[in-house]
């Protein structure tokens, strides 16, 4: 089984400055009408990354290619539950999304597919974005077990709630497993519940 | 850590147990399905040879990429078809009930879910699509997932969560007249900002809440999603009792009267602590209308855009750009900003309530030539009862189309788009760049009626100023 541990992760930037950069930005719903994610990584900011005749624009994702950290401001991914956001970014090549806030929804939906994405603090989030906005080809990293990430020498502090951390750096992120091991469980539960058999008693 | 809210309740009841990650796993109540967000996991449970775990409890519909223009079938969208024929195998093969249209109850998933009393307090509710918080009006926990969790919810029955912080939203006093829930859920996200409920779930009290119905406090929970919170409701009471009796999967009998008892043992208790308390008075609140490009970018119908002048920095960026794609300008009245485009419909605003306010308003008047006005019922049986009251003729006579329900130009993954920068009025919950189906599309966000009004005019109106 492939070892799904992500514990130290290596790469180049790229920035994509702006706050409340929603998931329709990231991926435009009409790419949502595919049934599998297979061609998702060709869609991260399509309307901001291509003309109307599908020709390139200045945008950051054109620039770096090649990038694996993302860097982003406040309440990143915040609107639709549509994983096709995530999902693009990691199949476009994003392994770790540094950012001052996530939305909920999307922050959760990057721990289900292994996407490590943290917060910091605004200014550090400003001094890395500046380093990679100056020199794309700086390779930052990011230790998820002293949870820093190092840029140009100088070491920042990240958070992650720790259950996603430990999800993350003990490789079980990928949850299905693991609930249904305890299937039972749940039956109890729901069997404690009065609505689950319609107040039958 | 807030105790003894609902919250905590309902949580508590749903919690099988803390996982070694130090997560919990927590059990869904009510699993709600739709084309868009599910194929992927299907596809999923069938690779690992899996089932689903609690099949009476899901439920499924479709509503995103229908047309509503005909449900003739096949759609002439090869991609659309292929998706419906997806959700009807993925049903059929795993057993789970599907709402199709030819079954009458179709629409938007969060209009059936309380329609057909699914919905019921106390539950946990799940669904791959943002605004299923809009059940957290029956007093549940009911937030949006993505498609892996929606794997592990048909699998398992079950998510690994966080617990959130809570925080109660009370607004106290009587609305204006003109004033609708519409309002109150965007002047609350114009005043705590679009991430100011990042991390927590909204708890909405106070008196305006406890007088509003059951399809207002729908309209307000919905958009919590748009202030950060990715959960929103409001505590049972009678108001919820009366709107759930009688509905399809609602208790009956004696199973009705127990029911009840639980459910008056789920609302916060008088001495619940919450992690935050905020408190509106309902005299300041005025129709609203959003300018920008976030939900929380809004003004007072009879107020002026924002100007940029004393700003901080970060806001003063997030102003220009949202100018710069709306090609407005700072100080314009809002009263003066065009619409060619008049949506009413969606899982906002796409309720019967809705479209009778609607209607009041464009009764017996012509909607401006310059005008593409489309009316799109939540669901069938909201379109049905619009046509038995005269609804549908009201809204043609005035110069609108009345559509098939679906969630349709509220994120336009069906052919109902904005074209090039069009500008439209929507009874819909985002205003994001390109939400409408056009990257140069343009949103402004109100209440229903105000849409009405908007489409009167050929700009917006202060729904006031008209009544």
């Amino acid at each position: 089984m492939k070892d799904k541990k992500i514990r130290h992760l290596k790469g180049r930037g790229v920035s994509v400055p702006g706050n409340d950069i929603d998931t329709d930005r990231i991926i435009p719903a009409r790419f949502l009408k595919e049934i599998t994610f297979s061609r998702m990584g060709e869609y991260p900011f399509f309307d901001e990354r291509f003309d109307s005749s599908g020709k390139e624009k200045d945008h950051p994702f054109n620039t770096n290619k090649g990038a694996s950290f993302l860097i982003a401001n406040d309440n990143f991914g915040c609107g639709s539950s549509r994983e096709h956001a995530p999902q693009s970014l990691l199949r476009w090549g994003i392994q770790v999304i540094l950012a001052e806030s996530l939305a909920e929804i999307f922050a959760g939906n990057c721990a289900m597919i292994g996407l490590a994405a943290v917060t910091l603090s605004s200014d550090d989030i400003r001094e890395i974005q500046a380093a990679v906005e100056a020199d794309s080809s700086l390779e930052l990293s990011l230790d998820l077990m002293t949870k820093t990430v190092l840029c140009q020498g100088k070491e920042y502090e990240v958070t992650i709630p720790e259950p996603r951390r430990q999800a993350l750096t003990e490789g079980t992120w990928d949850s299905t497993a693991l609930l249904l091991e305890r299937l039972e469980l749940s039956r109890s539960t729901a069997a404690a519940l009065p609505y689950m058999s319609h107040f039958s008693s | 850590m807030a105790e003894k809210t609902l919250y905590n309740k309902v949580w508590d009841a749903h919690n099988v147990g803390l996982l070694p990650t130090g997560q919990n796993q927590i059990l869904i109540g009510l699993h709600l399905v739709h084309e868009v967000t599910s194929p992927q996991a299907f596809d999923a449970l069938r690779e690992e040879g899996l089932s689903v775990a609690f099949p009476d409890r899901t439920f499924a519909t479709c509503d995103h990429i229908v047309p509503t223009t005909s449900l003739q079938r096949p759609f002439d969208d090869g991609q659309a078809e292929l998706m419906m024929e997806a959700l009807e195998k993925n049903t059929k093969d795993f057993g789970i009930t599907f709402y199709d249209p030819p079954s009458g109850k179709q629409g938007v998933v969060h209009i059936v879910g309380p329609e057909t009393g699914l919905t019921q307090p106390g539950m946990t509710i799940a669904c791959g699509d943002s605004h299923t918080s809009t059940h957290g009006a029956f007093g549940t926990l009911a937030f949006g997932i993505g498609t892996s969790q929606v794997r592990d919810v048909l699998a398992t029955g079950c998510l690994t969560m966080d617990e959130l912080k809570v925080r109660r939203i009370e607004v106290n006093g009587e609305l204006s007249p003109g004033v609708t829930p519409k309002d109150v859920i965007l002047y609350i996200i114009n005043r705590l900002g679009v991430r100011g409920g990042l991390g927590f779930a909204y708890e909405y009290g106070g008196d305006v809440f406890d007088s509003m119905s059951m399809e207002g406090r729908m309209t307000v929970c919905n958009m919590s999603i748009e202030g950060g919170a990715r959960i929103g409701y409001v505590n049972p009471d009678e108001t919820t009792f009366a709107y759930l009796k009688g509905k399809e999967h609602s208790p009956e009998g004696d199973a009705w009267d127990r029911a009840v008892t639980w459910w008056k043992t789920l609302p916060s208790e008088s001495d619940a602590q919450y992690d935050d308390v905020v408190r509106f008075d309902a005299s300041e609140i005025s129709p609203m209308v959003t300018w920008g490009i976030t939900p929380a970018q809004s003004v007072a119908a009879d107020e002026n855009l924002p100007l940029l002048e004393g700003l901080d920095e970060n806001r003063k960026k997030s102003y220009e750009e949202a100018y710069a794609h709306m090609k407005l300008t700072p100080g314009q009245k809002a009263v003066d900003l065009p619409v060619q485009v008049a949506f009413i419909g969606s899982c906002t605003n796409g309720r019967i309530t809705d479209l009778r306010a609607a209607a009041e308003v464009v009764k017996g008047k012509k909607i401006d030539p310059g005008v593409r006005g489309i009316v799109v019922p939540g669901s069938i049986p909201v379109r049905l009862q619009a046509m038995e009251e005269g609804l549908d003729k009201i809204f043609e006579e005035a110069g609108f189309e009345w559509r098939q329900a679906g969630c349709s130009m509220c994120l336009a993954m069906n052919p109902d788009k904005l074209q090039g920068d069009e500008i439209s009025a929507s009874s819909s919950n985002r205003n994001f760049i390109g939400r409408q189906g056009s990257p140069n599309g343009r949103t402004l966000l109100m209440s229903p009626a105000m849409v009405a009004a908007a489409a009167l005019a050929g700009h917006v109106q202060d729904i006031r100023e008209i009544m």
